[in-house]
């Protein structure tokens, strides 16, 4: 594929979406698992939802 | 929550999909330009970015504004996770352009009306982030960050009218009915969708993790409380 003399701008400009895009998912999925764990560590030291309890 | 984690997996996949479509067809499926030759195919990146760079915007701002008005609960949530997310395709917005800019004006940046004013959207959304990381209080910072978004929406249709009102270097907006050939129009709509899907899911799970922050806070505060109670508790005997 010949992108003509300008190339490396349409190279970079998709790069750095891309390398965006990735690093914002992969500090989603990140996020997501951290708050999963802390709520795990505190349930585990008994220590429940107040919402929890009425149910 | 439970909804949200059903339609997460859907919105993603049709991201996905749609943008690998849509990358197809913005490389080889569509024409080089009759001026700008090669490089409209940052049009396709471009455009979506600058699209979501406003209507993310807009989203703090409707949801800031359930905030003040109705006292959502979730409208603060929304508003809080759909800030980074803005200010990161606001920056690709500006980089894609000025990448754009360099080849087909000779230059990275030009001081004109488009591209100040969504350098200070940029500005607008670091600020909300800054706002909020500042204020320990979770109430207060939540009232006072939407204060500021309901203010900075007057920036949204300066973007806007930006190449109407003043005489830019910018080329006016790219329209998806009339002013782009159906060749490129195609490409174009379908990465917009794409984009728009992608911003969704992405928001959507960035809720439920600022959701799951709320609750383990919330958990924290409780057993802080519970301990000081006992403490007092056996003090008191």
């Amino acid at each position: 594929m010949d992108l003509g003399p300008h190339a490396a701008f349409i190279w970079v400009s998709y790069a750095a979406v891309l390398v965006t895009v990735a690093a914002l998912i992969v500090w989603l999925i990140a996020d997501g698992r951290k708050q999963i764990a802390d709520l795990k560590a505190l349930e585990t030291r008994g220590i429940r939802r107040r919402s929890a309890h009425t149910e | 929550m439970e909804l949200s984690s059903r339609l997460l997996p859907w919105v993603s996949a049709a991201a996905a999909a749609l943008l690998l479509y849509g990358v197809f067809l913005a490389f080889f499926a569509s024409p080089a330009d009759y001026q700008q030759g090669e490089t409209v195919r940052i049009m396709y990146i471009h455009v979506p970015c600058a699209w979501l760079s406003m209507m993310i915007y807009s989203l703090i701002a409707i949801s800031s504004f359930g905030l003040l008005v109705f006292r959502h609960p979730l409208a603060d949530v929304s508003a809080k996770a759909a800030a980074p997310l803005g200010a990161a395709f606001t920056f690709l917005a500006l980089l894609t352009g000025s990448l754009w800019g360099k080849p087909m004006w000779g230059t990275y940046w030009v001081w004109d009306a488009r591209l100040t004013s969504v350098l200070l959207l940029f500005f607008l959304y670091l600020g909300l982030i800054a706002l909020r990381s500042a204020l320990e209080e979770e109430a207060t910072a939540a009232k006072l960050t939407a204060v500021l978004a309901l203010v900075g929406v007057t920036i949204l249709p300066v973007i806007k009218f930006s190449v109407e009102w003043w005489n830019t270097l910018h080329q006016p907006s790219t329209g998806f009915t009339a002013t782009v050939d159906p060749s490129m129009r195609w490409p174009l709509l379908v990465m917009a969708l794409g984009f728009t899907l992608l911003f969704f899911a992405m928001h959507l799970k960035a809720m439920q993790n600022e959701v799951l922050r709320r609750r383990v806070k919330a958990m924290r505060v409780q057993a802080i409380a519970g301990r000081d109670r006992l403490s007092a508790h056996g003090a008191a005997e």
